[in-house]
Protein backbone atom coordinates (compact mmCIF):
# COMPACT_ATOMS: atom_id res chain seq x y z
CA UNK A 1 0.00 0.00 0.00
CA UNK A 2 2.61 2.42 1.04
CA UNK A 3 4.79 1.34 -1.73
CA UNK A 4 1.57 1.89 -4.65
CA UNK A 5 1.12 5.18 -2.66
CA UNK A 6 5.22 6.10 -2.76
CA UNK A 7 5.10 4.89 -6.77
CA UNK A 8 2.30 6.94 -7.93
CA UNK A 9 3.31 9.60 -6.41
CA UNK A 10 6.82 9.65 -7.93
CA UNK A 11 5.01 8.83 -11.36
CA UNK A 12 2.73 11.78 -10.96
CA UNK A 13 5.92 13.92 -10.45
CA UNK A 14 7.97 12.98 -12.96
CA UNK A 15 5.40 13.24 -15.34
CA UNK A 16 4.39 16.57 -14.08
CA UNK A 17 8.03 18.35 -14.03
CA UNK A 18 8.63 16.96 -17.63
CA UNK A 19 5.57 18.82 -18.91
CA UNK A 20 6.73 21.65 -16.29
CA UNK A 21 10.11 21.78 -18.36
CA UNK A 22 8.51 23.57 -21.43
CA UNK A 23 5.61 25.22 -19.66
CA UNK A 24 8.29 27.29 -16.78
CA UNK A 25 9.25 30.79 -17.31
CA UNK A 26 12.74 30.75 -16.83
CA UNK A 27 15.31 28.71 -18.08
CA UNK A 28 16.85 27.94 -14.52
CA UNK A 29 13.56 26.68 -13.68
CA UNK A 30 12.96 24.73 -17.05
CA UNK A 31 16.63 23.20 -16.10
CA UNK A 32 15.68 22.56 -13.06
CA UNK A 33 12.43 20.86 -13.45
CA UNK A 34 14.16 18.35 -15.51
CA UNK A 35 16.34 17.73 -12.69
CA UNK A 36 13.86 16.97 -10.74
CA UNK A 37 12.00 14.36 -13.65
CA UNK A 38 15.71 12.79 -13.40
CA UNK A 39 15.12 12.22 -9.60
CA UNK A 40 12.09 11.24 -9.31
CA UNK A 41 13.03 8.46 -11.99
CA UNK A 42 15.81 7.93 -10.31
CA UNK A 43 13.70 7.52 -6.91
CA UNK A 44 11.38 5.05 -9.04
CA UNK A 45 14.65 2.95 -9.96
CA UNK A 46 15.24 2.45 -6.54
CA UNK A 47 11.72 1.16 -6.17
CA UNK A 48 12.62 -1.75 -8.16
CA UNK A 49 15.48 -2.66 -5.96
CA UNK A 50 18.06 -0.84 -8.94
CA UNK A 51 20.05 0.75 -6.12
CA UNK A 52 23.31 1.68 -7.65
CA UNK A 53 21.82 2.34 -11.00
CA UNK A 54 19.01 4.64 -9.41
CA UNK A 55 21.56 6.12 -7.13
CA UNK A 56 24.12 7.00 -10.16
CA UNK A 57 20.94 8.63 -12.62
CA UNK A 58 20.48 10.92 -9.38
CA UNK A 59 23.84 11.67 -9.20
CA UNK A 60 24.66 12.15 -12.66
CA UNK A 61 21.79 13.87 -13.82
CA UNK A 62 21.97 16.44 -10.91
CA UNK A 63 25.46 17.33 -11.99
CA UNK A 64 24.06 17.72 -15.69
CA UNK A 65 21.39 19.75 -14.95
CA UNK A 66 24.32 22.15 -12.98
CA UNK A 67 26.31 22.20 -15.70
CA UNK A 68 23.28 22.64 -18.30
CA UNK A 69 22.06 25.72 -16.31
CA UNK A 70 25.13 27.30 -17.34
CA UNK A 71 25.53 26.94 -20.90
CA UNK A 72 21.41 27.59 -20.79
CA UNK A 73 22.16 31.45 -19.35
CA UNK A 74 25.46 31.49 -21.55
CA UNK A 75 23.23 31.17 -24.77
CA UNK A 76 19.97 32.37 -23.76
CA UNK A 77 21.43 35.22 -21.53
CA UNK A 78 18.48 35.33 -19.37
CA UNK A 79 18.55 37.28 -15.61
CA UNK A 80 17.01 35.30 -12.49
CA UNK A 81 13.35 37.38 -13.02
CA UNK A 82 10.49 35.21 -14.80
CA UNK A 83 9.69 36.10 -18.41
CA UNK A 84 6.62 34.41 -20.37
CA UNK A 85 8.76 32.80 -22.57
CA UNK A 86 7.96 30.09 -25.48
CA UNK A 87 9.95 29.45 -28.68
CA UNK A 88 8.06 26.76 -30.41
CA UNK A 89 7.83 26.22 -34.29
CA UNK A 90 5.05 23.43 -35.73
CA UNK A 91 3.52 23.75 -32.37
CA UNK A 92 0.21 22.03 -33.23
CA UNK A 93 2.23 18.95 -35.43
CA UNK A 94 4.38 18.11 -32.44
CA UNK A 95 1.34 17.98 -30.11
CA UNK A 96 -0.41 15.38 -32.32
CA UNK A 97 2.86 13.64 -32.60
CA UNK A 98 3.33 13.25 -29.10
CA UNK A 99 -0.05 12.23 -28.01
CA UNK A 100 -0.20 9.72 -30.68
CA UNK A 101 3.07 8.28 -30.01
CA UNK A 102 1.73 8.32 -26.37
CA UNK A 103 -1.39 6.16 -27.12
CA UNK A 104 0.87 3.63 -29.32
CA UNK A 105 2.86 3.34 -26.36
CA UNK A 106 0.50 2.92 -23.80
CA UNK A 107 -1.92 0.71 -26.27
CA UNK A 108 1.33 -1.48 -26.62
CA UNK A 109 2.16 -1.73 -22.86
CA UNK A 110 -1.35 -2.31 -22.01
CA UNK A 111 -2.02 -4.97 -24.94
CA UNK A 112 0.75 -6.82 -25.78
CA UNK A 113 0.58 -10.45 -23.48
CA UNK A 114 3.90 -9.51 -21.57
CA UNK A 115 5.79 -13.47 -21.08
CA UNK A 116 6.31 -14.50 -17.41
CA UNK A 117 9.47 -13.29 -15.17
CA UNK A 118 12.35 -15.59 -16.11
CA UNK A 119 14.49 -15.88 -13.24
CA UNK A 120 14.80 -13.74 -9.91
CA UNK A 121 17.12 -10.97 -8.92
CA UNK A 122 20.11 -12.38 -7.25
CA UNK A 123 20.30 -10.80 -3.47
CA UNK A 124 22.76 -7.96 -4.26
CA UNK A 125 22.17 -6.66 -8.05
CA UNK A 126 24.98 -4.68 -7.40
CA UNK A 127 27.89 -6.67 -6.82
CA UNK A 128 25.94 -9.26 -9.58
CA UNK A 129 26.33 -6.29 -12.14
CA UNK A 130 29.92 -5.32 -10.96
CA UNK A 131 30.84 -9.71 -11.57
CA UNK A 132 28.79 -9.14 -14.91
CA UNK A 133 30.48 -5.95 -16.22
CA UNK A 134 34.08 -7.10 -14.93
CA UNK A 135 33.10 -11.02 -16.38
CA UNK A 136 31.22 -12.20 -19.07
CA UNK A 137 30.28 -8.11 -20.09
CA UNK A 138 34.08 -6.95 -20.00
CA UNK A 139 33.61 -6.03 -24.10
CA UNK A 140 30.49 -3.70 -22.83
CA UNK A 141 33.17 -2.10 -20.52
CA UNK A 142 36.00 -2.07 -23.22
CA UNK A 143 33.64 -0.31 -25.66
CA UNK A 144 31.90 2.52 -23.24
CA UNK A 145 35.73 3.89 -21.99
CA UNK A 146 37.26 4.08 -25.66
CA UNK A 147 33.68 6.24 -26.16
CA UNK A 148 33.92 8.22 -23.53
CA UNK A 149 37.34 9.33 -23.99
CA UNK A 150 36.86 9.81 -27.39
CA UNK A 151 33.74 12.43 -26.59
CA UNK A 152 36.32 14.09 -23.68
CA UNK A 153 37.95 14.90 -26.78
CA UNK A 154 35.81 15.42 -29.37
CA UNK A 155 33.97 17.92 -27.23
CA UNK A 156 37.13 19.53 -26.07
CA UNK A 157 38.15 20.25 -29.86
CA UNK A 158 35.14 21.15 -31.16
CA UNK A 159 34.61 23.47 -28.03
CA UNK A 160 37.49 24.94 -27.75
CA UNK A 161 37.99 28.59 -29.08
CA UNK A 162 42.10 28.45 -29.31
CA UNK A 163 44.33 25.80 -30.56
CA UNK A 164 47.47 24.35 -29.39
CA UNK A 165 49.01 27.02 -31.86
CA UNK A 166 47.27 29.78 -30.38
CA UNK A 167 48.63 28.99 -27.01
CA UNK A 168 52.32 27.72 -27.28
CA UNK A 169 52.89 29.77 -30.35
CA UNK A 170 53.60 28.85 -33.79
CA UNK A 171 56.63 26.39 -33.18
CA UNK A 172 54.85 24.81 -30.15
CA UNK A 173 57.91 25.73 -27.55
CA UNK A 174 56.54 28.65 -25.84
CA UNK A 175 56.18 28.07 -22.07
CA UNK A 176 54.30 28.72 -20.39
CA UNK A 177 51.08 28.64 -22.19
CA UNK A 178 49.62 32.33 -23.55
CA UNK A 179 46.30 31.79 -22.04
CA UNK A 180 43.97 34.02 -20.69
CA UNK A 181 43.42 32.50 -17.86
CA UNK A 182 46.30 30.77 -16.49
CA UNK A 183 46.14 27.68 -14.35
CA UNK A 184 47.18 27.29 -10.89
CA UNK A 185 50.03 24.58 -11.75
CA UNK A 186 51.84 27.15 -13.76
CA UNK A 187 51.73 25.01 -17.49
CA UNK B 1 32.49 -9.78 4.12
CA UNK B 2 29.17 -8.48 5.08
CA UNK B 3 28.89 -6.92 8.52
CA UNK B 4 25.79 -8.76 10.81
CA UNK B 5 26.39 -6.13 13.65
CA UNK B 6 25.24 -2.92 12.04
CA UNK B 7 21.78 -2.80 13.12
CA UNK B 8 19.18 -0.15 11.26
CA UNK B 9 16.91 1.55 13.61
CA UNK B 10 13.36 3.13 12.97
CA UNK B 11 13.43 6.80 10.51
CA UNK B 12 11.98 7.92 14.07
CA UNK B 13 15.55 8.33 15.10
CA UNK B 14 16.34 10.94 12.37
CA UNK B 15 15.53 13.24 15.32
CA UNK B 16 18.59 12.43 17.24
CA UNK B 17 20.50 12.29 13.74
CA UNK B 18 19.05 15.96 13.36
CA UNK B 19 19.87 16.88 16.80
CA UNK B 20 23.37 15.37 16.47
CA UNK B 21 24.48 17.42 13.72
CA UNK B 22 23.16 20.46 14.80
CA UNK B 23 25.44 20.12 17.83
CA UNK B 24 28.37 19.29 15.96
CA UNK B 25 27.55 22.63 13.82
CA UNK B 26 27.10 24.90 16.53
CA UNK B 27 30.22 23.60 18.05
CA UNK B 28 32.22 24.23 14.95
CA UNK B 29 30.51 27.30 14.83
CA UNK B 30 31.34 27.95 18.04
CA UNK B 31 35.20 27.30 17.39
CA UNK B 32 35.52 29.15 14.69
CA UNK B 33 33.88 32.11 16.90
CA UNK B 34 36.76 31.37 19.97
CA UNK B 35 39.36 31.43 17.02
CA UNK B 36 38.11 34.75 15.59
CA UNK B 37 38.18 36.10 19.19
CA UNK B 38 41.41 35.14 19.81
CA UNK B 39 42.83 36.95 16.77
CA UNK B 40 40.76 40.00 17.52
CA UNK B 41 42.18 39.78 21.07
CA UNK B 42 38.60 39.34 22.65
CA UNK B 43 37.32 37.06 25.70
CA UNK B 44 37.11 33.24 24.65
CA UNK B 45 33.74 33.40 25.83
CA UNK B 46 32.65 36.05 23.29
CA UNK B 47 33.42 33.60 21.11
CA UNK B 48 32.06 30.39 22.36
CA UNK B 49 28.69 32.65 22.28
CA UNK B 50 28.79 33.29 18.57
CA UNK B 51 26.71 30.70 17.45
CA UNK B 52 23.89 31.61 19.81
CA UNK B 53 24.33 35.22 19.34
CA UNK B 54 24.43 34.56 15.39
CA UNK B 55 21.14 32.88 15.80
CA UNK B 56 19.63 35.53 17.82
CA UNK B 57 20.47 38.09 15.75
CA UNK B 58 19.42 36.31 12.11
CA UNK B 59 16.06 35.33 13.52
CA UNK B 60 15.48 38.94 14.31
CA UNK B 61 16.68 40.31 11.51
CA UNK B 62 14.39 41.64 8.33
CA UNK B 63 13.86 38.48 5.66
CA UNK B 64 15.28 40.96 2.70
CA UNK B 65 14.30 40.02 -1.02
CA UNK B 66 15.45 41.62 -4.17
CA UNK B 67 13.93 43.29 -7.27
CA UNK B 68 12.70 40.37 -9.50
CA UNK B 69 14.22 37.57 -7.57
CA UNK B 70 13.12 33.86 -8.29
CA UNK B 71 12.25 33.02 -4.74
CA UNK B 72 11.28 29.50 -5.26
CA UNK B 73 15.15 28.60 -6.63
CA UNK B 74 16.66 30.90 -4.32
CA UNK B 75 14.53 29.36 -0.82
CA UNK B 76 15.06 26.27 -1.94
CA UNK B 77 19.28 26.62 -2.55
CA UNK B 78 19.21 28.32 0.64
CA UNK B 79 17.21 25.89 2.59
CA UNK B 80 18.63 22.37 1.05
CA UNK B 81 21.96 22.50 2.34
CA UNK B 82 20.63 21.57 5.47
CA UNK B 83 18.39 18.74 4.38
CA UNK B 84 21.01 17.29 2.00
CA UNK B 85 23.68 17.83 5.04
CA UNK B 86 21.10 15.11 7.03
CA UNK B 87 20.87 13.31 4.20
CA UNK B 88 24.17 12.91 4.13
CA UNK B 89 24.86 11.46 8.15
CA UNK B 90 21.65 9.02 7.44
CA UNK B 91 24.40 6.45 5.95
CA UNK B 92 27.07 7.35 9.15
CA UNK B 93 26.71 4.17 11.72
CA UNK B 94 26.95 5.79 15.33
CA UNK B 95 28.51 2.65 16.52
CA UNK B 96 25.85 -0.10 15.65
CA UNK B 97 23.30 1.89 14.38
CA UNK B 98 22.37 3.52 11.35
CA UNK B 99 19.09 5.55 10.36
CA UNK B 100 19.65 3.88 6.53
CA UNK B 101 21.48 0.63 6.03
CA UNK B 102 22.21 1.10 2.20
CA UNK B 103 23.76 -1.41 -0.04
CA UNK B 104 25.63 1.68 -1.73
CA UNK B 105 26.37 3.96 1.07
CA UNK B 106 29.25 5.14 -0.06
CA UNK B 107 27.41 5.89 -3.69
CA UNK B 108 24.88 7.78 -1.85
CA UNK B 109 27.39 10.13 0.39
CA UNK B 110 28.65 10.48 -3.42
CA UNK B 111 24.94 11.92 -4.95
CA UNK B 112 24.42 14.08 -1.86
CA UNK B 113 27.40 16.22 -2.45
CA UNK B 114 26.59 16.54 -6.19
CA UNK B 115 22.93 17.80 -5.12
CA UNK B 116 25.16 20.67 -3.19
CA UNK B 117 26.31 21.91 -6.41
CA UNK B 118 22.66 22.43 -7.54
CA UNK B 119 22.00 23.98 -4.25
CA UNK B 120 24.76 26.80 -3.94
CA UNK B 121 24.22 27.40 -8.03
CA UNK B 122 20.16 27.89 -7.03
CA UNK B 123 21.23 30.23 -4.13
CA UNK B 124 23.68 31.88 -6.10
CA UNK B 125 21.36 32.60 -9.26
CA UNK B 126 17.85 32.96 -7.16
CA UNK B 127 18.28 36.73 -5.79
CA UNK B 128 19.27 38.16 -9.25
CA UNK B 129 21.81 39.84 -8.11
CA UNK B 130 25.40 40.15 -10.38
CA UNK B 131 28.26 39.26 -6.99
CA UNK B 132 25.45 36.43 -6.07
CA UNK B 133 25.76 34.61 -9.52
CA UNK B 134 29.23 35.34 -9.85
CA UNK B 135 29.78 33.30 -6.33
CA UNK B 136 27.45 30.61 -7.61
CA UNK B 137 29.68 30.25 -11.01
CA UNK B 138 32.72 30.18 -9.13
CA UNK B 139 31.47 27.38 -6.78
CA UNK B 140 30.35 25.10 -10.55
CA UNK B 141 33.86 25.63 -11.23
CA UNK B 142 35.65 24.28 -8.15
CA UNK B 143 32.95 22.09 -7.57
CA UNK B 144 34.42 20.65 -11.19
CA UNK B 145 37.64 20.00 -10.19
CA UNK B 146 37.31 18.71 -6.88
CA UNK B 147 34.38 16.34 -7.69
CA UNK B 148 36.18 13.88 -10.03
CA UNK B 149 39.13 13.07 -7.32
CA UNK B 150 36.40 13.23 -4.86
CA UNK B 151 34.99 10.10 -6.32
CA UNK B 152 37.50 8.27 -6.79
CA UNK B 153 38.58 8.61 -3.23
CA UNK B 154 35.45 7.59 -2.13
CA UNK B 155 36.19 4.26 -4.38
CA UNK B 156 39.61 3.78 -2.96
CA UNK B 157 38.26 2.34 0.92
CA UNK B 158 35.13 0.76 -1.32
CA UNK B 159 37.80 -1.10 -3.32
CA UNK B 160 39.66 -2.26 -0.07
CA UNK B 161 36.43 -3.49 1.47
CA UNK B 162 35.34 -5.32 -1.67
CA UNK B 163 31.65 -3.19 -0.86
CA UNK B 164 29.36 0.23 -1.53
CA UNK B 165 28.26 -0.75 2.12
CA UNK B 166 29.22 1.73 4.69
CA UNK B 167 29.25 -1.02 7.57
CA UNK B 168 31.09 -3.25 5.21
CA UNK B 169 34.12 -0.07 5.04
CA UNK B 170 34.16 -0.30 8.63
CA UNK B 171 34.33 -3.96 9.41
CA UNK B 172 37.31 -4.21 6.80
CA UNK B 173 39.22 -1.65 8.99
CA UNK B 174 39.56 -3.91 12.18
CA UNK B 175 42.98 -4.91 11.19
CA UNK B 176 44.33 -1.38 10.00
CA UNK B 177 42.42 2.39 9.52
CA UNK B 178 42.58 3.57 6.12
CA UNK B 179 43.83 6.40 6.53
CA UNK B 180 47.09 4.68 7.22
CA UNK B 181 47.49 3.17 3.96
CA UNK B 182 45.43 5.60 1.52
CA UNK B 183 46.59 8.64 2.78
CA UNK B 184 45.90 10.18 -0.36
CA UNK B 185 42.89 9.43 -1.00
CA UNK B 186 42.28 10.67 2.99
CA UNK B 187 43.51 13.78 2.14
CA UNK B 188 41.72 14.73 -0.92
CA UNK B 189 38.64 13.32 0.65
CA UNK B 190 39.54 16.38 3.02
CA UNK B 191 39.73 18.64 0.34
CA UNK B 192 36.45 17.72 -1.12
CA UNK B 193 34.73 18.03 2.12
CA UNK B 194 36.25 21.80 2.30
CA UNK B 195 35.40 22.37 -1.00
CA UNK B 196 31.55 21.33 -0.87
CA UNK B 197 31.04 23.30 2.06
CA UNK B 198 32.66 26.57 0.47
CA UNK B 199 35.14 26.61 3.35
CA UNK B 200 38.43 28.46 4.34
CA UNK B 201 40.46 27.95 0.96
CA UNK B 202 38.27 27.14 -1.05
CA UNK B 203 35.07 29.57 -0.39
CA UNK B 204 35.84 31.62 -3.50
CA UNK B 205 32.19 31.23 -3.75
CA UNK B 206 31.27 33.47 -0.77
CA UNK B 207 34.44 35.52 -1.14
CA UNK B 208 35.15 38.57 0.10
CA UNK B 209 35.79 40.17 -3.27
CA UNK B 210 32.37 39.96 -4.31
CA UNK B 211 30.81 41.12 -1.65
CA UNK B 212 29.98 37.62 0.03
CA UNK B 213 29.04 35.85 -3.19
CA UNK B 214 26.73 33.49 -2.54
CA UNK B 215 25.69 35.27 1.06
CA UNK B 216 25.48 38.80 -0.56
CA UNK B 217 22.09 38.69 -0.52
CA UNK B 218 20.38 36.63 1.84
CA UNK B 219 19.26 37.91 5.19
CA UNK B 220 17.76 37.00 8.01
CA UNK B 221 16.17 33.28 8.84
CA UNK B 222 17.70 32.54 5.30
CA UNK B 223 20.89 33.73 6.60
CA UNK B 224 20.71 31.51 9.30
CA UNK B 225 19.70 28.73 7.26
CA UNK B 226 22.73 29.11 4.55
CA UNK B 227 25.04 29.34 6.89
CA UNK B 228 23.59 26.46 9.74
CA UNK B 229 23.96 24.58 6.32
CA UNK B 230 27.42 25.06 5.20
CA UNK B 231 28.68 23.73 9.14
CA UNK B 232 26.24 21.37 9.12
CA UNK B 233 28.14 19.67 5.47
CA UNK B 234 31.09 20.28 7.11
CA UNK B 235 30.42 18.22 9.84
CA UNK B 236 28.61 15.99 7.58
CA UNK B 237 31.85 14.90 5.67
CA UNK B 238 33.64 14.67 8.41
CA UNK B 239 31.05 12.69 10.37
CA UNK B 240 31.18 10.50 6.75
CA UNK B 241 34.95 10.12 6.97
CA UNK B 242 34.72 8.06 10.27
CA UNK B 243 33.58 5.18 8.66
CA UNK B 244 35.30 5.34 5.53
CA UNK B 245 38.86 6.24 6.72
CA UNK B 246 38.93 6.06 10.61
CA UNK B 247 37.75 3.05 11.38
CA UNK B 248 34.20 3.68 12.04
CA UNK B 249 33.44 3.20 16.09
CA UNK B 250 36.79 1.55 16.98
CA UNK B 251 38.94 2.77 19.62
CA UNK B 252 39.96 1.36 23.45
CA UNK B 253 37.50 2.34 26.45
CA UNK B 254 34.87 4.06 25.10
CA UNK B 255 32.13 2.47 23.67
CA UNK B 256 31.36 2.70 19.37
CA UNK B 257 29.23 5.64 19.39
CA UNK B 258 31.27 7.98 21.63
CA UNK B 259 34.51 6.98 19.18
CA UNK B 260 32.40 8.32 16.48
CA UNK B 261 31.32 11.00 17.75
CA UNK B 262 34.83 12.10 19.35
CA UNK B 263 36.56 11.16 16.11
CA UNK B 264 33.87 13.57 13.90
CA UNK B 265 34.08 16.40 16.33
CA UNK B 266 38.22 16.32 15.88
CA UNK B 267 38.07 16.27 12.57
CA UNK B 268 35.42 18.80 12.19
CA UNK B 269 38.16 20.97 14.80
CA UNK B 270 40.60 20.23 12.09
CA UNK B 271 38.51 21.77 9.12
CA UNK B 272 37.73 24.52 10.88
CA UNK B 273 41.25 25.51 12.28
CA UNK B 274 42.38 25.65 8.82
CA UNK B 275 39.61 28.44 7.66
CA UNK B 276 41.87 30.79 8.25
CA UNK B 277 45.38 29.65 7.65
CA UNK B 278 45.49 29.00 4.43
CA UNK B 279 45.07 31.50 1.28
CA UNK B 280 41.89 31.39 -0.94
CA UNK B 281 42.36 29.29 -4.10
CA UNK B 282 41.00 31.31 -7.10
CA UNK B 283 38.73 28.74 -8.99
CA UNK B 284 40.17 29.31 -12.64
CA UNK B 285 43.38 28.32 -10.73
CA UNK B 286 42.35 25.25 -8.88
CA UNK B 287 40.83 23.59 -11.95
CA UNK B 288 44.18 22.67 -13.38
CA UNK B 289 45.64 21.60 -9.56
CA UNK B 290 42.35 19.56 -9.45
CA UNK B 291 42.55 18.15 -13.07
CA UNK B 292 46.46 17.75 -13.56
CA UNK B 293 47.78 17.00 -9.81
CA UNK B 294 45.18 15.67 -7.95
CA UNK B 295 43.23 13.30 -10.13
CA UNK B 296 46.22 11.24 -11.04
CA UNK B 297 47.38 11.01 -7.76
CA UNK B 298 44.21 9.84 -6.52
CA UNK B 299 44.11 7.29 -9.49
CA UNK B 300 47.41 6.07 -8.77
CA UNK B 301 46.26 5.85 -5.01
CA UNK B 302 43.17 3.39 -5.94
CA UNK B 303 45.88 1.49 -7.85
CA UNK B 304 47.97 0.56 -4.96
CA UNK B 305 44.90 -0.63 -3.09
CA UNK B 306 44.28 -2.80 -6.04
CA UNK B 307 47.03 -4.33 -6.03
CA UNK B 308 47.03 -4.76 -2.11
CA UNK B 309 43.54 -6.14 -2.76
CA UNK B 310 44.63 -8.44 -5.43
CA UNK B 311 48.01 -9.43 -3.53
CA UNK B 312 46.05 -10.38 -0.33
CA UNK B 313 44.10 -12.30 -2.15
CA UNK C 1 3.16 -0.86 -9.46
CA UNK C 2 2.77 -3.46 -12.32
CA UNK C 3 5.00 -3.47 -15.71
CA UNK C 4 2.01 -1.86 -17.07
CA UNK C 5 1.86 0.99 -15.08
CA UNK C 6 5.69 1.37 -15.05
CA UNK C 7 5.63 1.26 -19.14
CA UNK C 8 2.25 3.66 -19.52
CA UNK C 9 4.52 6.43 -16.86
CA UNK C 10 7.48 6.07 -19.17
CA UNK C 11 5.40 5.99 -22.81
CA UNK C 12 4.01 9.27 -21.04
CA UNK C 13 7.73 10.76 -20.29
CA UNK C 14 8.88 9.66 -23.83
CA UNK C 15 6.07 11.50 -25.43
CA UNK C 16 6.66 14.54 -23.21
CA UNK C 17 10.20 14.80 -24.69
CA UNK C 18 9.03 14.20 -27.69
CA UNK C 19 7.10 17.15 -27.93
CA UNK C 20 9.77 18.65 -26.78
CA UNK C 21 12.49 17.64 -29.30
CA UNK C 22 10.14 18.31 -31.79
CA UNK C 23 8.71 21.72 -31.07
CA UNK C 24 11.08 23.82 -29.37
CA UNK C 25 13.14 26.04 -31.21
CA UNK C 26 16.14 26.72 -29.05
CA UNK C 27 19.39 24.05 -29.53
CA UNK C 28 19.68 23.62 -25.53
CA UNK C 29 15.29 22.94 -25.08
CA UNK C 30 15.48 20.10 -27.79
CA UNK C 31 18.20 18.51 -26.05
CA UNK C 32 15.71 18.62 -22.65
CA UNK C 33 13.18 16.89 -24.98
CA UNK C 34 15.90 14.64 -26.04
CA UNK C 35 17.09 13.98 -22.53
CA UNK C 36 13.41 13.32 -21.44
CA UNK C 37 13.07 10.97 -23.97
CA UNK C 38 15.87 8.86 -22.78
CA UNK C 39 14.29 9.26 -19.34
CA UNK C 40 11.28 7.03 -20.56
CA UNK C 41 13.84 4.55 -22.13
CA UNK C 42 15.70 4.05 -18.81
CA UNK C 43 12.57 3.54 -16.68
CA UNK C 44 11.26 1.19 -19.46
CA UNK C 45 13.93 -0.97 -19.34
CA UNK C 46 14.05 -0.78 -15.53
CA UNK C 47 10.79 -1.92 -15.62
CA UNK C 48 11.54 -4.30 -18.11
CA UNK C 49 14.55 -5.62 -16.20
CA UNK C 50 12.70 -6.48 -12.79
CA UNK C 51 9.54 -7.77 -13.96
CA UNK C 52 10.77 -10.24 -16.85
CA UNK C 53 14.36 -10.91 -16.66
CA UNK C 54 15.93 -9.68 -13.30
CA UNK C 55 19.44 -10.86 -14.37
CA UNK C 56 22.68 -9.25 -14.50
CA UNK C 57 22.52 -8.48 -18.03
CA UNK C 58 19.87 -6.21 -18.20
CA UNK C 59 21.44 -3.82 -15.61
CA UNK C 60 24.01 -3.51 -18.18
CA UNK C 61 21.77 -2.38 -20.77
CA UNK C 62 20.39 0.28 -18.38
CA UNK C 63 24.19 1.41 -17.88
CA UNK C 64 24.86 1.32 -21.60
CA UNK C 65 21.46 3.97 -22.18
CA UNK C 66 23.26 5.74 -19.75
CA UNK C 67 26.57 6.04 -21.35
CA UNK C 68 24.69 6.84 -24.52
CA UNK C 69 23.19 9.81 -23.06
CA UNK C 70 26.10 11.93 -21.42
CA UNK C 71 27.80 11.36 -24.88
CA UNK C 72 24.67 12.64 -26.36
CA UNK C 73 24.65 15.52 -24.33
CA UNK C 74 28.61 16.30 -24.31
CA UNK C 75 28.12 16.12 -27.81
CA UNK C 76 25.26 18.50 -27.95
CA UNK C 77 26.48 20.82 -25.72
CA UNK C 78 29.63 21.13 -28.12
CA UNK C 79 27.56 21.64 -31.33
CA UNK C 80 25.77 24.01 -28.93
CA UNK C 81 28.66 26.48 -29.05
CA UNK C 82 30.06 26.03 -32.08
CA UNK C 83 26.54 27.06 -33.69
CA UNK C 84 27.10 30.02 -31.36
CA UNK C 85 30.81 30.86 -32.37
CA UNK C 86 29.92 30.40 -35.95
CA UNK C 87 26.26 31.56 -36.63
CA UNK C 88 25.82 33.43 -33.37
CA UNK C 89 22.43 32.06 -32.91
CA UNK C 90 20.94 29.20 -30.80
CA UNK C 91 18.10 28.28 -32.73
CA UNK C 92 17.97 25.81 -34.14
CA UNK C 93 16.15 27.43 -37.55
CA UNK C 94 18.74 29.72 -38.29
CA UNK C 95 21.41 26.89 -38.15
CA UNK C 96 19.10 25.27 -41.26
CA UNK C 97 21.23 26.30 -43.94
CA UNK C 98 24.76 25.29 -44.66
CA UNK C 99 26.10 28.41 -46.14
CA UNK C 100 27.41 30.86 -43.47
Amino acid sequence: MLESVLFWSIAVLAVASGVAVFRVDSMARATYALAVSFVAVGLALLLVGLDYIGLIVVLMMVMEMAVMAVYMIMFMGMNPALMPMSMVHGHRAAVITAVGAFVLLAAGALLVPWPQRRGTPSADPTVALGEALMGSKMLVMMTVSPVMVATIVAGIVLASHRTRYDRLGDDLRRRPADDPQPGGVGR
Amino acid sequence: MPDASIVQVSPVWALLAALLLGGAAVFAAGLDGVLVSRTQGRLLLTGVRMPLVETARLLRQRRRSTLAADSLLWRTGGAGLVVVALLMVAVVPLGRWTLADLPVGVVWFNAMDVVVWALVWLAGWGPNATHSLIGGYRFLAQALAYELPLMFALTAPAVAAGSLRVGDVVAAQQGLWFVVWMPVAFAVYCLAVVGFSFWGPLAPAAGVDIAGGVLSEVSGPDRLLVQTGRYALLAAGAAFAVPLFLGGGAGPLLPGWCWVLLKTLLLLSAFVAIRRRLPSLRADRFVEVGWMVLLPVVLLQVLVVALVVVGRG
Amino acid sequence: MTLETLLVVAAALFSVGLYGALSQQVVVMVMMGLELMLNGVILAGAAFWWFLAPNPEGQVLLLIVIAAMTVEMAMGFAVAIVLNRHHGTDMTDMAADLSR
